[in-house]
C-alpha cells in the first residue's frame, strides 16, 4: 500500500503541489513585477538605499539605528552595496518570478493562441530593452540632428562642406580602405604562412596578442613609438630610433598631416590583424584537402593555388572579417583622440563628433555626425547580414 | 602623462588695476587685503535673512551630516591643497564636502549634466563654457541668494562681470592665473651676465645675446592632444595687448571686429618672428608641434647647461619640471624661485603700458539645496584660500586675501607683477564661442607652425570664416 502511494505521488503530483503551482506561479509574477516597480523607484531616489536600510533597522525594531540613518543618512560604499544587494536579488529574482507567472498565465490560454502568444512573452521584454536603449535613442538622435543647432540643412551642410570635416571625411575613407584592406589582406597571409610553420600555435599567439590590447592602450603605447626629438637629442621613440640610426633627420610622425594618418591606420592594423589572421586561418583548415592536393597534382603554382582556390573558397569568411573591422574602422575614435586628438589634420567623423559635442556642446552637429556614421554602417551591415544568410548562419 | 586644460580665460574685461590703483596705491590692486575687514569674515555672504545667511547657517551647524559634491579639474598635489582650504569648514559644519578631481573634467561635466547627474558644485575653466550651459538653462543663479554687490567690492570686478550673463552671476571666481611671465634658469642667467628685459627691445636683444653665445633662446611647446595650440593664442594675445589698445582687443574677443583684424595681423607676424627666426626655439617650429607642453621647459635644465633661456608659461609649469620619479609622490628637483624665475613679458609699445593676459577658474552650481549655497558662500571668503596661498600656487581673485599669505615664490611673484600691471585681459580664446576659441582657433595656429609660418593672413582669413 504505502508502496504503491509513493509511486503514485512521484509520478502524478499530489494535489497540494498542483494547487500551489496553478495558484502560485501567477502569485510569483505578480510579486515580481510589483518588486521591479518597486526597485525602478528605489533606483532613481538618491536616497532609496538609506530609506530601506532605516525601515529594514525599524522593522527588526532598532528604532535609534533607523532614526540615526533618517536623520544623517549611510556613508556612500553602503549606499552602494545595498543598491547592488537589491539590483542582483530584483535582477535575477523578481524576473524570475515574472516569467513563471507570465509562462503561468499564457498556459491557460487556449492551445491556439498559446504558440502564438509564448514567444512574444519571452522575447518581450527583450524588445522592450531593445527599443529603450538602442531604437528610442537612435530616433531621438535623428531629430536632433533635424532640429537642434542650424536645423537639419545646417547641421547636415557643415557635415559635408566645412574644410575640416572634408578633413576629416577624407580620413575616413582612408581609414576604411586602408585599415580594412591592409588587416584583411595582412591577416590571410599570415594565415595561409602560418599554417606551414611548426610552431604555429606560437606565432599566431604572438600576432593574435595585440588584440588583447585596449585601443586606447594601443594608441598610448604607439604615441611613444612615434615620439620625437630634435636632431641630436637620444631619441626615445622606436620609430625615429630607427629612421635616425640611418642618419635621417627624425620625422615627428604623428605631426606631419597625412603621414600622421596613415601612422595611424597601422596602429588599427597592428590590432586587427590577429582577429583576421584567427578566423581566416580556421577557414583556411576547414578546406578540403583533396581539393588542394588536386590542383598542386595538376600543376597548379602556390599563388594559383592561393588565388584561385583558397580565396574563392573562404570567401565568406573574408567578407565576415571584412565587414566586421570596416564597422570598428568606420567607427575609430580612441586611437585618434589619444595620439592627436585630431589636430593635424588626422581627424576623423567620430572624433570630430565627440569634440563638436563635448568641447563646442553643438549638439545638432554632432547628431548629424552621428547620423552620417550610421548611415555609412548601414550597407556593411547589409552586405553582413546577406552574408551570413549565404552560408545558412542566417536563415 | 597628465592632462590639464591650462588655458583659461575669458571676455575681455578691465582688471579695473588702474581704478583700484587709485584707493590703494603702491600695493597690488587685486589681492590688497581690506584691512577694515577682518580676513575671516564672511565678506561676501548672502543677504541677510531673519534666519542669517546660508553660511551663517551653516557655521551653527543647521547643515550638519549633508554631503555638497565638487567637480573640479584640479588632482594630485592641487587636489589637496584644494581639499586644505576647506579641511576646517567640514570640521567646524559638519557638511561633508564630496570633492572629485578629473584631468578631463570639462567631458565628464559635459556627460553628468546632460545625463541628470550634475555636481552640486563645478569649476570651470572656460567662460564661453558657463555660458553655453546657463543659455541651456542648467546653471543656478548666484545672485538669487550672494550680496553681489558685496562681492563687487570684494573682488577683482572684471572677474564678476566675466562670470555674469545679463546681470545676473552664475560663476564665483575662485582662482586667478597671470600668463604674461617668462621663466629663466637663475644661475645660468647671472653667470652669463644676461639682465632681466624691461622692452620688448631688451628682450631681443638678449635674443641675439644668447644666439650669439651659441644657444638657442627660446624653449616652445604645445603638444597637447586635442588642445593642442592654446600656447600659440596665448602668445597672439599677449602680444596683441602690448600693440594695440584694450578696445581693440575687447572687440577682437567679441567678435565686433573682424578675426583677422590688422591688429590681430600686426600681432601674429611679431610672434611669428620670434617662433620662426633662425635659432630662436630650441629644435625648431616641429619641437613646438611635437612636445608635450608639460615638457617644454626640460631642456633648460639640462645637464651641460640651458639648453634653451626663456620659457613663456603660467606659474603652474614648476609641477611638470624633472623629478625624481623613483620616489611616490616624485620629488622636485628644481625650485621655482632658486632654479629659475619668472620675469614679466616686456611690453612692446610703451603708448599701451604694462598689460597682463590672465585667466581663472570659476565656480558654479547645478544644485539648488540650502548646504550647496552655504558652500558657495564659503568659497567667496578669504578662508577659502588660505590653505593653498600659503602653500604657493595660488592667486585669489578676492581681495580680501590678505597680502602677507603669498609667502612662497609664484604667489609672491605674481602679485608683484599684479601691483605693476596697467590692465588685465582675459583669455580670449577661452571666451569666444567654443568651436573658434577651442577649435578653429587652436587649429588654425597649429597649421600656421606646421607650415612655419606662412600665408599668416591666409591662415587668420580661414578662421574668421568660420565664425558660426
Amino acid at each position: 500500500m504505502t508502496t504503491t502511494t509513493t509511486t503514485r505521488q512521484r509520478t502524478s503530483e499530489p494535489r497540494g503541489v498542483v494547487v500551489a503551482r496553478r495558484v502560485g506561479a501567477p502569485l510569483a509574477g505578480l510579486a515580481g513585477l510589483l518588486a521591479i516597480g518597486w526597485a525602478i523607484g528605489f533606483l532613481v531616489e538618491p536616497d532609496g538605499p538609506a530609506r530601506l536600510l532605516a525601515g529594514i533597522y525599524g522593522f527588526v525594531g532598532l528604532e535609534g539605528e533607523a532614526q540615526a540613518i533618517r536623520e544623517r543618512g549611510i556613508p556612500s560604499l553602503t549606499s552602494k552595496l545595498v543598491l547592488g544587494v537589491v539590483a542582483l536579488t530584483v535582477g535575477v529574482g523578481a524576473v524570475w518570478a515574472v516569467f513563471i507567472g507570465a509562462n503561468a498565465a499564457v498556459e491557460r490560454l487556449g492551445a491556439r493562441w498559446r504558440a502564438q502568444v509564448l514567444p512574444w512573452v519571452f522575447i518581450g521584454p527583450a524588445l522592450l530593452l531593445l527599443g529603450a536603449f538602442l531604437v528610442f535613442p537612435m530616433a531621438s538622435t535623428i531629430g536632433t540632428s533635424l532640429s537642434e543647432g542650424e536645423g537639419a540643412a545646417g547641421n547636415f551642410g557643415f557635415v559635408f562642406s566645412d574644410a575640416s570635416m572634408l578633413i576629416a571625411l577624407r580620413n575616413n575613407v582612408l581609414w576604411l580602405l586602408l585599415a580594412t584592406g591592409g588587416s584583411v589582406a595582412l591577416g590571410l597571409v599570415i594565415a595561409m604562412l602560418v599554417d606551414r610553420v611548426k610552431r604555429e600555435a606560437l606565432a599566431k599567439t604572438f600576432i593574435f596578442l595585440p588584440m588583447a590590447i585596449s585601443m586606447v592602450g594601443a594608441a598610448v603605447i604607439w604615441r611613444f613609438v612615434y615620439a620625437w626629438a630634435p636632431a641630436g637629442q637620444p631619441q626615445i621613440g622606436g620609430a625615429n630610433a630607427i629612421w635616425t640610426a640611418f642618419g635621417n633627420d627624425p620625422v615627428a610622425w604623428l605631426q606631419v598631416p597625412t603621414l600622421n594618418t596613415f601612422a595611424l591606420i597601422l596602429i588599427m592594423v597592428w590590432l586587427q590583424t590577429g582577429f583576421a589572421m584567427v578566423i581566416l586561418s580556421a577557414a583556411i583548415k576547414g578546406l578540403p584537402s583533396e581539393v588542394i592536393e588536386a590542383a598542386r597534382i595538376d600543376g597548379a603554382r602556390e599563388s594559383q593555388v592561393f588565388f584561385r582556390i583558397v580565396v574563392p573558397m573562404i570567401r565568406g569568411s573574408i567578407i565576415t572579417v571584412a565587414t566586421t573591422i570596416a564597422i570598428v574602422v568606420l567607427k575609430v575614435f580612441d586611437i585618434v583622440f589619444v595620439t592627436t586628438g585630431g589636430r593635424f589634420e588626422s581627424d576623423v567623423v567620430a572624433n570630430r563628433m565627440f569634440t563638436e559635442f563635448f568641447r563646442f556642446r553643438n549638439f545638432g552637429h554632432a547628431a548629424a555626425l552621428a547620423v552620417v556614421l550610421f548611415i555609412a554602417v548601414v550597407p556593411i551591415m547589409v552586405i553582413n547580414v546577406r552574408n551570413l544568410r549565404r552560408q545558412g548562419i542566417g536563415s | 602623462m597628465r592632462h590639464r586644460r591650462f588655458g583659461v580665460g575669458a571676455v575681455a574685461l578691465v582688471l579695473a588695476v588702474s581704478a583700484c590703483a587709485n584707493e590703494a596705491p603702491a600695493t597690488s590692486p587685486s589681492i590688497e587685503p581690506d584691512e577694515s575687514e577682518p580676513p575671516a569674515s564672511a565678506a561676501a555672504s548672502a543677504e541677510p535673512t531673519e534666519e542669517g545667511t546660508f553660511l551663517e547657517r551653516a557655521e551653527a551647524g543647521e547643515f550638519d551630516g549633508t554631503t555638497v559634491d565638487v567637480l573640479a579639474q584640479w588632482v594630485e598635489a592641487e587636489a589637496d591643497n584644494f581639499e586644505g582650504n576647506f579641511a576646517d569648514f567640514e570640521d567646524r559644519t559638519g557638511i561633508d564636502i564630496n570633492y572629485e578631481g578629473v584631468t578631463d573634467y570639462t567631458t565628464v561635466l559635459n556627460v553628468r549634466v546632460e545625463g541628470g547627474d550634475a555636481p552640486d558644485i563645478a569649476q570651470i575653466a572656460q567662460p564661453g563654457l558657463m555660458r553655453s550651459l546657463q543659455a541651456d538653462d542648467r546653471l543656478i543663479n548666484l545672485s538669487e541668494f550672494m550680496d553681489v554687490d558685496q562681492l563687487r567690492e570684494d573682488y577683482i570686478e572684471s572677474f564678476i562681470d566675466l562670470a555674469s550673463v545679463d546681470g545676473d552671476l552664475y560663476g564665483l571666481y575662485y582662482k586667478a592665473d597671470l600668463k604674461s611671465i617668462v621663466w629663466y634658469p637663475n644661475a645660468a642667467f647671472e653667470d652669463a651676465g644676461y639682465q632681466i628685459p624691461e622692452t620688448w627691445d631688451d628682450l631681443l636683444a638678449l635674443m641675439d645675446d644668447i644666439k650669439a653665445d651659441g644657444a638657442t633662446p627660446w624653449c616652445i611647446a604645445q603638444e597637447h592632444g586635442e588642445a593642442t595650440g592654446w600656447v600659440t593664442t596665448d602668445w597672439i594675445e599677449d602680444v596683441l595687448l602690448r600693440t594695440a589698445p584694450l578696445e581693440t582687443y575687447d572687440a577682437w574677443v567679441a567678435h565686433e571686429i573682424p578675426f583677422d583684424d590688422p591688429a590681430v595681423v600686426n600681432a601674429t607676424d611679431i610672434v611669428g618672428e620670434i617662433f620662426f627666426g633662425e635659432g630662436n626655439v630650441y629644435g625648431g617650429s616641429t619641437a613646438i608641434n611635437a612636445t608635450f607642453v608639460g615638457d617644454a621647459q626640460n631642456p633648460m635644465f639640462a645637464e651641460g647647461g640651458p639648453d634653451c633661456w626663456l620659457h613663456k608659461q603660467a606659474a603652474w609649469i614648476p609641477s611638470f619640471w624633472p623629478a625624481d620619479e623613483s620616489t611616490d609622490p616624485p620629488t622636485p628637483l628644481y625650485t621655482p624661485g632658486e632654479d629659475s624665475s619668472f620675469f614679466y613679458l616686456p611690453p612692446i609699445d610703451p603708448e599701451y603700458g604694462k598689460p597682463v593676459l590672465g585667466g581663472g577658474d570659476m565656480l558654479v552650481m547645478f544644485e539648488d539645496r540650502p548646504e550647496v549655497r552655504a558652500v558657495m558662500e564659503f568659497f567667496a571668503t578669504p578662508e577659502a584660500a588660505e590653505h593653498w596661498t600659503q602653500a604657493g600656487g595660488f592667486v585669489s581673485p578676492n581681495k580680501d586675501v590678505p597680502q602677507d599669505w603669498y609667502t612662497t615664490y609664484p604667489s609672491s611673484g605674481l602679485a608683484e607683477i599684479l601691483a605693476g600691471a596697467d590692465a588685465l585681459r582675459f583669455d580670449a580664446s577661452d571666451t569666444m564661442v567654443a568651436s573658434v576659441g577651442l577649435g578653429t582657433f587652436w587649429s588654425g595656429v597649429v597649421d600656421w607652425i606646421a607650415n612655419n609660418g606662412a600665408d599668416t593672413e591666409a591662415v587668420l582669413a580661414e578662421i574668421e570664416a568660420s565664425w558660426p
